[in-house]
């Protein structure tokens, strides 16, 4: 049964039509979420109009900088990534898990959960649509499924882009995840600012097709199909940094003891600024809270940082008290602990973690110093037998 | 009176603005949640009926500038069976620590027409310099909320939700753009103990570090980003780290690092 157009084809959207495609989101009960500027930085949040989104602007990033530019002409995706991501609504910085009412012999819970929110995300670039799918590994795929995240995420309806320009912090084509999306969308757009300004679509789902079928489209020519690719081999051409990934695994875990992470800790905050702005650091905390009869209880998940010491707290306190220990934590998981555990690199090359560090701390550089000097130390094992 | 004994609350001032106890007042809404749970026994901004000591808990604002600042405090520590420092005057000495970068007599002298009246300490100190202190509450002036979690959690017997981390968690949490980073403003907010929901940094203004230096400060590379990417002049560093936390070791220790620079 072919209702829709096959998946397997490429077709055309024209500029003019893309309030269409907002439109049918919209008349499907999706919420959409998309870049727009705010304080002169281009975060993710709600529209209902493509002219809210940073028309004709870019961004120009480098390690601790980043600035807004005017591009010259009027693309509507013609930038890479700011420090928002889509982790943000997937998996909200702050929830209520739930809470419970004292009773005359005890306490029941109250229930309040609302059904999660449909959100259409647009602009989802290809590192982030890796980036999410790290997140469904870790959420969805282990011991115990996330039900909140799941929701979400099953609800979500993805609009990918390909990225036309790579930044300066960029290196998605050292990790394999971008600048071409993978698959994981319901549509992905190239944009086309050649000749007429248009976008080639590609459909990745049967919800994708559907709501393609609503808005006025046809059939990509062999010459549209190939302006596109240009699009997506120009971003490649453009990484402004590298990650030689190549033994990254054994490269970290035989250097725990490089000297290069005492200068690194040198320069870092602990700010923690790098795991918040990275979309797939997931880690979170529960904070338990009374009201002041003591008459409710609410339990709260909040977003953590592996660069807090109330991370690595336990009974005699936290564990990982230098700068040292945490951004080595932060960065050997990332890149080496994240295989053994889900079985891929936990880092999507986007960049964030370089240009929004208050410093310009940079990952790439970082591993390519101890890779430089490999002093190949094992850890050292403890010394069991006895004299 | 129930037969449940309900805790008993003082507030105290040393030098201070008051802000800080006024924070109190300011809860409005929990103000009677709270009143209904404490028994205020003396709170003279509020209420001038005062009742004898002991106190359960007592919430101490200001630094300690004068002899007899010194010798009251260990009163108050005595009648006080749980202690809490509230404010950057009362965890670091406040504004009025700068006196300990001079000479107070220069200042008395400049200000008063008969400085032989001013009895003071050379230095402004806080309160954990003098007696024990069960809790410090940071913040110029401290989070309303902040207050209510701390006697909340004593309450009920729970340690407080009270963040240590810098205020750039509460900053990207709340999505609002690092002005560092994008406008290159100077922001003490990764240094700075979270607390305040990064007030300035979310209007486009960098942190003043009302709340003083987070758990583990690394001034030395803020500030010298701050120098070698944002073109700071060391005066300008200096005064940065010398405000409401002066007196904190942290940023003391870094503001003298600025001190002769420029000589």
């Amino acid at each position: 049964m072919t209702e829709h157009e096959p998946h397997d084809r490429l077709y055309v959207l024209d500029r003019a039509d893309l309030q269409q495609l907002f439109d049918a989101l919209q008349a499907r009960g999706y919420a959409i979420i998309a870049p727009q500027i705010e304080n002169n930085v281009i975060i993710y949040g709600a529209v209902e109009r493509v002219e809210e989104l940073p028309v004709g602007w870019t961004d120009v990033q480098e390690g601790g900088t980043y600035r807004l530019a005017r591009r010259g002409d009027a693309a509507i995706f013609g930038y890479t990534v700011g420090p928002h991501s889509w982790k943000r609504f997937l998996s909200p910085p702050l929830r209520m898990l739930w809470r419970a009412r004292k009773t005359a012999d005890g306490f029941e819970f109250v229930d309040d959960n609302a059904p999660p929110p449909r959100y259409a995300f647009i602009g989802v670039r290809a590192c982030e649509l890796a980036a999410i799918q790290r997140l469904d590994d870790i959420y969805t795929r282990g011991a115990v499924v996330d039900d909140d995240y799941q929701a979400r995420r099953h609800a979500a309806f993805i609009v990918a882009v390909n990225c036309g320009k790579a930044g300066a912090t960029c290196f998605c084509a050292s990790l394999d995840t971008g600048p071409g999306v993978g698959p994981g969308y319901d549509l992905a757009l190239t944009e086309l600012l050649e000749g007429a300004h248009r976008f080639v679509v590609a459909v990745g789902s049967e919800r994708g097709a559907e709501v393609l079928a609503a808005l006025p489209h046809r059939v990509a020519s062999e010459g549209e199909i190939k302006l596109a690719a240009a699009v997506v081999a120009q971003a490649a051409s453009q990484m402004g940094r590298t990650l030689e990934t190549t033994g990254l695994q054994e490269l970290l875990y035989r250097n725990v003891e490089h000297p290069h992470w005492d200068a690194v800790a040198e320069r870092c905050l602990t700010c923690g600024n790098c795991t918040l702005v990275c979309p797939t650091c997931f880690c979170f905390t529960i904070e338990d809270t009374t009201d002041l009869t003591g008459q409710m209880a609410e339990r709260w998940r909040r977003t953590d940082s592996c660069f807090s010491t109330a991370f690595s707290f336990i009974s005699s306190g936290s564990i990982r008290t230098s700068a040292k220990a945490r951004y080595r934590q932060w960065l050997t998981h990332k890149l080496a602990g994240w295989q053994d555990q889900f079985g891929s690199i936990g880092c999507v090359g986007c960049g964030r973690c370089i240009t929004w560090c208050p410093v310009g701390i940079d990952l790439t550089a970082e591993v390519a110093a101890l890779r430089a000097e490999d002093v190949g130390q094992p850890p050292a094992e403890p010394i069991l037998e006895m004299a | 009176m129930t037969a449940k004994h309900k805790p008993r609350l003082a507030v105290w001032k040393f030098a201070s603005c008051d802000g800080c106890q006024l924070s109190l007042l300011d809860c409005e809404n929990e103000l009677l949640a709270v009143t209904g749970q404490v028994e205020i026994a003396y709170f003279l901004e509020a209420s001038r009926a005062v009742l004898e000591g002991p106190y359960d808990v007592s919430l101490v604002e200001g630094s300690i500038t004068t002899a007899g600042d010194a010798e009251r405090i260990r009163e108050i520590r005595d009648a006080s069976k749980f202690l809490i420092a509230i404010g950057a005057c009362a965890t670091a000495g406040g504004i009025q620590a700068l006196r300990n970068f001079a000479d107070v007599r220069e200042f008395t002298t400049a200000v008063y027409a008969h400085p032989e009246y001013i009895d003071t300490l050379k230095r402004s100190s806080p309160i954990a310099e003098h007696v024990f202190v069960d809790f410090e509450l940071r913040g110029c002036p401290i989070n309303k909320y902040q207050l209510v979690e701390v006697i909340n959690a004593y309450l009920h017997g729970r340690r407080p939700n009270i963040p240590t981390y810098s205020v750039c968690m509460e900053c990207k949490l709340r999505g609002a753009p690092c002005v560092m980073v994008s406008a290159g403003i100077a922001c003490l907010g990764p240094v700075t103990q979270a607390g305040c929901q990064a007030l300035c940094p979310a209007y486009g203004r960098g942190c003043f570090g009302c709340y003083g230096p987070m758990e583990t400060p690394n001034t030395a590379a803020l500030t010298a980003w701050w120098r070698e990417q944002l073109g700071m002049e060391p005066e300008t560093i200096r005064r940065a780290l010398r405000t409401y936390n002066a007196g904190s070791e942290a940023f003391r220790k870094e503001s003298e690092v600025y001190e002769h620079a420029h000589d």
